[in-house]
């Protein structure tokens, strides 16, 4: 992967758009949730993309170190990516 | 040990993530020879197996699944427990197999990375190499076995592939003693997460020296059936075809069986009194414990229907999928998406509902689920409806074309579904108060379900209902029918010329609602009389009450025999069809001053607290078991009991002021 380049958008995982990849910028919050993502493989520097949403929006799936993980929109803005 | 010192049994521990092939592994090794327990204290499986070596046994620990050892969860507080022996009854493991799923290297082998730290020799098992290999990708298991400093042991639970290798590595690894193969503690500057970047970084390292990915062919199968399964609109079809078809076969595939089982027990009773000379001890084996135990058994088909089709489920990975689906639905309640399957299942029997409830990780949500879950109308109510409704409502339209049992029924599982949502909703917020449910969960790959997983996962957990439910059960059956049977009625004189024997064979059929008037149960349906008098319920309904706390159903067969109907099918407990001679005794039925009984609202008085009542001795066992508290069973009983009592005291007199009779 390039490094980002400048017309990166910054966004939290729950505003990237379905069937975009994203890079992983940080994790924030300090709560055991974002502990649990990070301890699953969502660290700042990896690769992930969003595959789809559930039938009401909520929640989401998102493909990441080559297996798939559903979060709430609600877990998915503690993560910044940028795309 | 053995005399000499040395240590006679090994103990070796399986940890590796959920889905990983774990639980199939521990299955392959131990064959039929495991028990599953509790740890002491929690609800948290203890599942362990002895594993057949050349000389002698292995004791083999099966952790829970997990994702990390960082203590954040129970689960993970008792797997890191028993890794450094410091579990109570637990010894420290020797070594730990750490079952890794090669089609998902990188967070398989974060757990790994964990073991290393705990001084502790391991070596690793690598599932699903099959579905690996097939996806054209390669992995170098030599190089990774090096990197990690580990031996790392392709297996196959079904082809017995790498059993042997496996039981030479661990003698191996033992003798040599842990080693760490990295640098733990990370960068200082990276902050309080430096060891999870750490054990990535390594791991990130290690995967790209050893594994070539064919990124063309990777979960391509599990993503073309994924995108049916969780479309919009067909996934929702599909996930409520399912269920339809689960319920189905709870409603309906069981009935044979039970049908059979109420019945063999029901012939058992008979031989019982048939052989046993007649007195109380031959009353107490057929009446308490028989159709005590009886009762409950008549359970199990239901039971095993429906962990059949969840351990299908939850193998193949649908059900992690309808959980997606459904999760923004059960979130508005403040539930976890994976409640629905066990409340749903609560409409035929709470118990294998309740049961189900171990698949959600969260103890708040797992118990607020568990004490929603018997408001759900379940099957055992339907007697109590249906007699209520062909007493008073029969062939009664409303706007002339519906008719109006069925929109009564409707009313009643609504009724009981409002409630429900109702109470989780507060529970959510006092009792169990907890942010709304994280929801962080793992996508399976689809897989074929294992024939034998399925099956031992399903027994396993039918035994535990059989044998710790069957124990509380038995005992409460034996107080109910002490209840009913004593103190005994001064049996008439022997008539002349009458054959002594046969007179005292038919003695205590003669008049049993003589019998259940002045028995302890009677007396408690006097006694209770002025609490339920404003529901508009007498003493005789009371003692119907009463005996219903064991099961909903007995209702039917305890106002048969008040009303002294004289069906067959009552004593066994079990007369669930509402003969006719019933239906009129309890519309003739009088009070003492000559007023009816019954009314049709209080028929309707009698179906709302039937929704909301906890009468269920089964459900409150299993309760106490998943629960492990008698405080929470007790709280269940009683919000579910008021609740009930409240309900139908507005039923009947806001009934009564709107001038209904």
């Amino acid at each position: 992967m390039s490094p980002s380049k400048p017309d990166n958008k910054v966004a939290t995982l729950g505003k990237v758009p379905v069937g975009s990849s994203a890079r992983v910028v940080s994790v924030n919050g300090n709560s055991r949730i974002t502990k649990r993502l990070m301890e699953m493989g969502v660290i700042p520097g990896v690769s992930l993309k969003v595959v789809k949403t559930a039938p009401f929006g909520d929640p989401i799936e998102v493909k990441v170190r080559g297996y798939s993980l559903a979060m709430r929109k609600n877990e998915a803005d503690s993560i910044e990516v940028s795309f | 040990m053995k005399p000499n010192g040395y240590k006679s049994q090994l103990t070796i521990a399986l940890a590796g993530n959920p889905n990983a092939g774990k639980t199939t592994l521990f299955n392959s090794l131990t064959g039929l020879k495991q028990k599953v327990a509790n740890y002491p204290g929690v609800t948290v499986e203890r599942k362990h197996g002895a594993w057949k070596l050349e000389n002698g046994h292995a004791n083999l620990i099966d952790l829970p699944g997990l994702y990390s050892l960082d203590a954040t969860s129970l689960d993970e507080q008792i797997a890191r427990d028993v890794i450094t022996g410091t579990q109570a009854g637990v010894p420290k493991p020797d070594a730990v197999i750490a079952v890794v799923d090669a089609t998902n290297l990188e967070r398989n082998l974060y757990l790994v990375t964990q073991l290393f730290e705990f001084d502790v020799p391991v070596v690793i098992a690598l599932t699903m190499i099959d579905a690996f290999e097939k996806q054209k990708h390669e992995i170098d298991i030599t190089k990774l076995s090096e990197l990690l400093k580990a031996p790392v042991v392709a297996v196959n639970a079904k082809t017995g592939r790498g059993k042997r290798e496996l039981i030479d590595n661990l003698s191996s690894v033992i003798e040599r003693g842990p080693v760490v193969p990295f640098e733990t503690n990370g960068h200082v500057d990276d902050g309080a997460n430096a060891k999870i970047f750490a054990r990535y970084n390594f791991i990130s390292d290690i995967v790209q020296q050893t594994v070539k990915h064919n990124d063309r062919e990777r979960h391509r199968f599990s993503d073309k059936i994924d995108r049916v399964l969780t479309h919009k609109f067909f996934g929702l079809l599909i996930l409520v075809s399912i269920l339809l078809l689960v319920f189905q076969a709870i409603f309906s595939w069981a009935s044979l069986p039970m049908d059979l089982l109420d019945k063999g027990f029901g012939a058992l009773g008979d031989l019982v009194k048939a052989e046993l000379p007649h007195g109380v001890l031959a009353d107490l084996i057929a009446d308490g414990v028989i159709a005590g135990v009886g009762g409950v058994m008549v359970f199990l088909p239901q039971i095993l229907l429906l962990f059949l089709f969840i351990s299908i489920l939850e193998d193949t990975g649908y059900l992690a999928r309808a959980a997606f689906l459904l999760d923004k639905l059960m979130s508005r309640v403040g539930l976890h998406g994976k409640a629905f399957l066990p409340l749903m299942s609560s409409f035929a029997c709470a118990i294998p509902g309740i049961m189900a409830t171990r698949t959600i990780e969260s103890r708040r949500d797992r118990f607020a689920t568990i004490l929603i879950a018997p408001l759900m109308s379940c099957s055992a109510r339907l007697p109590v409806y249906t007699l209520m409704i062909a007493a008073f409502f029969a062939g009664q339209t409303v706007f002339g074309f519906l008719s109006l049992g069925a929109v009564l029924m409707l009313a009643m599982y609504s009724l009981g579904i409002c409630v429900a949502i109702i109470v989780a909703f507060i529970l959510k917020r006092t009792l169990l108060k907890a942010p709304p449910p994280p929801f962080v969960m793992e996508l399976p790959p689809y897989r074929l379900p294992n024939v034998r997983t399925v099956f031992q996962n399903m027994l396993t957990r039918a035994w535990l209902f059989v044998k710790r439910a069957g124990t509380v059960i038995l005992a409460i059956s034996i107080i109910l029918w002490a209840l009913t049977y004593f103190p005994r009625q001064v049996p008439d004189p022997v008539a002349p010329g009458q054959n002594a024997e046969q007179a005292a064979a038919e003695q205590p059929s003669a008049n049993p609602s003589d019998q259940i008037q002045h028995s302890f149960a009677g007396m408690l349906g006097h006694g209770i009389e002025p609490v339920i008098r404003p529901l508009g319920f007498d003493w005789k309904i009371g003692v119907a009450l009463i005996a219903s706390f064991a099961a909903r159903e007995v209702l039917v067969s305890t106002l048969s025999i008040i009303y002294n109907v004289g069906d067959d099918d009552s004593a066994s407990g079990k007369g669930g069809d509402a003969s006719p001679t019933l239906i009129s005794a309890i519309r003739d039925a009088k009070h003492d001053d000559g007023t009816p009984a019954w009314t049709p609202l209080t028929a309707v008085t009698l179906m709302v607290f039937f929704v909301l009542a906890m009468q269920c001795m089964s459900t409150v066992a299993v309760v106490r078991r998943e629960t492990n508290s008698w405080r929470w069973t007790l709280f269940m009983i009683g919000y579910m009991t008021g609740l009930a009592w409240i309900a139908a005291f507005v039923t009947y007199q806001g009934g009564k002021l709107l001038g209904f009779v």
